[in-house]
């Protein structure tokens, strides 16, 4: 097994642990981080498959790079609604506030 | 040619990036006045596209003279053209609304943070209607999601905030999927271009491709709110402000479904395939569910969002239809321009209704015929869309939907098609009706500036006047396809 393939079973598997954290966890920031999980795992595939002719492959890298921004922003703008949730209910769960309809 | 710093297609996503920048530094007041100017320019930008992809066919713009695959290039054909006509079309009155909507004093706080994430929202928007590779797709699926959270929350209601977090975790689960999908192709293949993928992903594919095409798909499916995915759509359009719900409704969710359609005519065609029975009886379960749920909603604007659930349904009943004569393509492009339109004015109307009666229940319409009914027309107007009756678009797009099912033998979706819209006619009449009821005594109507109400007639005229055009689009449409 190559060393690239290797890299992208492991992000496979941080990607499937980290989605089953966002959905089953119920505290909004250990929903967050497991996102970043997610994401890491996502990113790791592209890097690890793009491996396979030995050389680096630039365009994956640049793609890594903009997706972390992205997802900069996206744990930036959870963590901020998380907060608004926080001083407006008490809570940090998605069961409070909810609305029932 | 004309020349490379003229490109239409570059200023639409420029320009509203622009706006929305200066929107934030300048404050609400001045900031809507440059947004609605600068939409003027943007439905001029996308006309001038639209009549010169026409003449010349479809093309490629290269950003900055920077060519795949480090660089990004942008495209534009028909499919693009109908879909950057359809949103900017819709934007410029929601914003001319918003500017009323939002004059209120108490409506100052989410005023300051409507104007640059509306203009956010929108230039992501139109570059995600002009991206030729997978991965920038990505980028603008998650600006638009993002933006569109961060409009959810505008209104900073406790319901609001729980909904937009709950929108964002839907979203963000989505397109990591995508993302993951976006990986593993270019695994396979080393690209991520559309065009180049299309020819590599037929005959022999490797399992890695049918898995990357099942994680963008689920990922896409859930972000257009096709059922079971659809839970959170209710929440978030019906809580969100009125201009807000109109833009998420009409245009957001749609392009998903855009790029479900891109890939299912592209790289995806064998996969979608084998999945076109599967997604269309989702889809036809969406109308059926949706439609049913609109029936019983308590609140107006929830029975308004529901009808999305539904009306994106039909969207979906495209899938096991498609065919080389193109008439379930034509059906489903009408569907989004006239669901659209429609649905723009319907929630505007919803918004009129909700501040002239000062509350959002079904039940408390009682008597807002007499108070403002040029609303009311309106909301009918939209409603003979959305039900499907002639000449609106709606009824053309459901009509050609049928078509392409009664020339393929499929009997079964014309039952759904019609059943969808006998409950359709159920919950536009069931409003309809309340309004017409005298009103209780106690009753106290709040007067509504005209401005309002005169949006929601307009786009709800033009979903049923576009009907009469209908030719002009798929005309457009067919531009290299």
């Amino acid at each position: 097994m190559s060393t690239g393939l290797l890299y992208a079973l492991s992000g496979v598997g941080l990607f499937m642990l980290g989605a089953v954290g966002v959905i089953v966890l119920a505290h909004l920031m250990r929903k967050v981080l497991a996102f970043n999980v997610m994401g890491s795992g996502a990113f790791l595939v592209l890097v690890g498959l793009a491996q396979r002719t030995g050389q680096p492959d630039p365009v994956p890298q640049a793609m890594v790079l903009t997706g972390i921004v992205v997802a900069v922003a996206a744990t930036a703008l959870a963590l901020g609604l998380a907060r608004a949730l926080h001083a407006r209910t008490g809570g940090v769960t998605l069961t409070q506030g909810e609305d029932g309809d | 040619m004309t020349e490379a710093w003229l490109e239409p297609a570059a200023w639409l996503i420029i320009l509203p990036l622009a706006w929305a920048s200066v929107a934030f530094l300048a404050g609400p007041g001045r900031g809507a006045r440059l947004a609605i100017l600068a939409l003027v320019a943007q439905l001029g930008l996308a006309l001038e596209l639209a009549a010169d992809l026409t003449q010349r066919g479809a093309r490629m713009h290269a950003v900055g003279g920077w060519g795949a695959p480090l660089g990004i290039d942008l495209m534009a054909d028909g499919l693009s053209a109908v879909m950057l006509l359809l949103t900017q079309a819709v934007a410029l009155p929601i914003a001319v609304y918003a500017q009323a909507y939002f004059a209120e004093t108490h409506h100052r706080h989410a005023a300051t943070w409507f104007w640059p994430l509306a203009g956010f929202l929108l230039a992501a928007m139109n570059a995600l209607f002009l991206s030729a590779d997978l991965f920038n797709l990505y980028v603008t699926l998650e600006l638009l999601g993002l933006a569109a959270v961060g409009l959810v929350a505008v209104g900073g209601g406790t319901a609001q905030i729980t909904a937009a977090l709950r929108y964002l975790l839907v979203s963000l689960l989505a397109s990591g999927g995508y993302l993951l999908g976006v990986a593993l192709l270019y695994g396979a293949y080393g690209t991520v271009s559309m065009t180049t993928l299309a020819p590599l992903a037929v005959g022999q594919t490797p399992l890695a491709v049918w898995i990357a095409a099942g994680l963008m798909l689920v990922g896409l499916l859930a972000k257009t709110a096709l059922l079971p995915f659809h839970f959170w759509l209710p929440p978030a359009h019906g809580g969100a402000p009125a201009p807000v719900s109109a833009l998420l409704s009409a245009l957001v969710v749609k392009a998903s479904f855009y790029l479900v359609l891109r890939l299912a005519l592209g790289p995806f065609a064998m996969m979608t395939g084998t999945a076109a029975g599967l997604i269309g009886v989702l889809g036809a379960s969406a109308i059926l569910w949706g439609a049913w749920q609109a029936l019983r909603a308590q609140r107006l604007k929830q029975l308004v969002a529901w009808s999305t659930v539904a009306q994106l349904g039909y969207l979906f009943l495209i899938f096991p239809l498609l065919a080389a004569d193109g008439l379930a393509l034509q059906a489903g492009a009408l569907q989004v321009v006239a669901h659209g339109l429609a649905k723009a004015a319907l929630f505007a109307a919803a918004g009129v209704l909700m501040r002239a009666t000062g509350r959002d229940t079904v039940e408390g319409l009682a008597g807002v015929a007499g108070r403002v009914p040029l609303t009311l027309f309106a909301f009918g107007l939209a409603g003979v869309s959305i039900m499907g009756l002639p000449p609106s678009a709606g009824f053309l797009a459901k009509w050609l939907l049928i078509d392409a099912a009664l020339k393929q033998g499929q009997w079964g979706w014309i039952v759904v098609i019609i059943v969808g819209s006998l409950l359709a006619a159920g919950y536009i009449f069931r409003v309809l009706r309340q309004a017409f009821l005298l009103a209780p005594e106690d009753s106290h109507f709040q007067p509504v500036p005209r401005r309002l109400e005169w949006v929601a007639f307009v786009l709800a005229a033009a979903s049923v006047l576009l009907g009469l055009r209908g030719a002009e689009l798929v005309a457009l449409l067919g531009v290299g396809s």
